[in-house]
């Protein structure tokens, strides 16, 4: 989940990572304030979870107040890419000298945190090591020992910062890294980290990215910056039908149900998880079927859990039927799964054995489950018949209306 | 809250006299179920029935008390009972 940069500013500032003077504001009478408040002259920037925002008009500086309170409007008014602003943030205009980049992302090769110093920022960092590699510097660190902040000094000085600059910007790249740590994140960026004319340095702009994951073990963050277990802030404002996903999720502990992408199709997904979503998901298009939604079980989601997402699915208008498909699972019960799918299509009123197209979850408990869906004269299958076979006959299925 | 007994949808519990109305057997239930199937009222075990087919048929409660004492009943499976 992606934070705005008012939210990635605030948590960086908590880290002690200098940012600009400055608040968010969601009125022009708010921005108005926090100008004189700021003093001087000030940037307004829109607070979307998008690109785009300078080209799209919604970067502006003002001289005064007043100047501040009319741009405010303006911006406030401003869709970019689809997004309404969630507010404008009011910082006091930096004079800046130079531009660096600094930022950690997860190295999914190398299963390790991986640091990047730039003494290029201000453009994209892609742009930067594609066209200027040498001006790119790379260190990994670990996530069990206890950080060195060393490592971040040795990776300023590897492009030949020295001497207070040096003692800075290692002092800031060990802040961001340990933020990243700290907050389970998968991006922790600031693009342009400036060198003002007096020598300090500033976290200009802030990119923050948090694995879906760690959000349980950050409520007290996310419930300090005022993010509710309903923002999934995906690359879109999630549908109301996703917001519903999202709130069954959150109903119970227990494992995973729900992650839930709307789609137009007619056949309802309960699959699971993580990349066997993907490829069910994709091997569902593969046979031409549509599929009217993506999701994630998995984990050992509760009955009620499992029982409140498909209903859901199959409250969507057009689902026809429903897929119930995972990978082999260990760590997830087929019998709870069953249960948690047949109670959530007989409470929706439909017959099991005409709504679920079929069922292929092998794994743990699958003699118990497959009593269960025996029972109720839903298509099973086991493992010997592979996630692309059985996406095959959901899609025959809806296709046939059988 | 049904008491000594109630049916979900794929899972029975019972738990017979003199277990069913001893307090103190009712707290071990409550305490011993992982998915608070049991709950410890003033009459004695409570059944939490929105819970039922919670089940993870462990077995834990048909150690509580005798055997036989409690039972859990697979209502899917030709109302087999879960063994101890
Ligand atoms: S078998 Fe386990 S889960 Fe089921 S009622 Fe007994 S203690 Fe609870």
């Amino acid at each position: 989940m992606r934070f705005y940069e008012y939210e990635a500013k605030a948590v960086l500032a908590k880290r002690g990572v200098p940012v600009a003077r400055g608040g968010v504001a969601h009125s022009p009478d708010e921005a108005e304030r926090i100008a004189r408040e700021v003093g001087g002259e000030v940037v307004l920037k829109s607070q979307v979870l998008t690109g785009g925002r300078m080209k799209a008009g919604g970067v502006q500086f003002a001289s005064t107040p007043e100047e501040a309170r009319a741009h405010a409007d303006a911006i406030l008014r401003l869709e970019i890419n689809g997004q309404s602003p969630r507010g404008v943030l009011v910082e006091a205009k930096s004079p800046v000298k130079k531009e660096f980049y600094a930022g950690v992302i997860y190295d999914a090769v190398a299963k390790l945190p991986v640091a990047i110093f730039s003494d290029m920022g201000g453009i994209d960092i892609e742009q930067v090591a594609e066209e200027h590699p040498e001006h790119v510097a790379r260190a990994h660190f670990s996530t069990f020992q206890p950080f060195q902040e060393f490592r971040m000094k040795e990776l300023v000085a590897s492009l030949g910062v020295s001497g207070n600059e040096l003692g800075a910007l290692t002092r800031v790249m060990s802040k961001l890294a340990q933020t990243f740590l700290a907050h389970g994140l998968t991006l922790a960026e600031i693009n342009p980290l400036a060198q003002l004319e007096d020598g300090s340095f500033i976290a200009l702009d802030s990119h923050l990215d948090m694995e879906d994951e760690a959000r349980d073990g950050q409520a007290a963050l996310l419930a300090e910056l005022g993010i509710g277990k309903e923002e999934t802030r995906q690359a879109r404002p999630p549908t109301p039908f996703e917001i519903r996903g999202a709130e069954v999720d959150a109903s119970d502990h227990r494992g995973v149900a729900g992650r839930v992408v709307e789609f137009d199709g007619n056949l309802g997904c309960v699959i699971g998880a993580g990349g066997g979503s993907l490829t069910i998901f994709d091997a569902l298009r593969k046979h031409g079927g549509r599929p009217a939604n993506y999701c994630e079980i998995g984990g050992n989601p509760s009955v009620k859990k499992a029982c409140g997402l498909t209903k859901l699915i199959l409250s969507k208008p057009g689902v026809e039927k429903i897929c119930v498909i995972m990978n082999v699972v260990s760590n997830t019960r087929v019998d709870i799964v069953a249960r948690g799918v047949i109670k959530g299509v007989v409470e929706s009123g439909y017959d099991p054995a005409e709504k679920i197209a079929i069922f292929r979850i092998p794994g743990s408990w699958e003699d118990e489950g497959f009593k269960i869906l025996e029972k109720y004269g839903v298509d099973y299958c086991d493992r010997t018949v592979p996630m692309s076979e059985a996406a095959r006959r959901a899609v025959e299925k809806v296709k046939a209306g059988a | 809250m049904a008491t000594h007994e109630g049916s979900g949808m794929f899972i029975r519990v019972e738990v017979g006299e003199p277990l069913a109305s001893d307090a103190e057997s009712a707290k071990r239930l409550a305490g011993i179920c992982p998915v608070d199937i049991f709950a410890a009222a003033p009459e004695g075990v409570g059944i939490v029935d929105e819970n039922l087919d919670e089940c993870i048929l462990c077995g834990l409660c048909l150690a509580v008390g005798p055997a036989g004492a409690v039972r859990i009943i697979k209502l899917y499976d030709n109302n087999a009972p879960l063994e101890a």
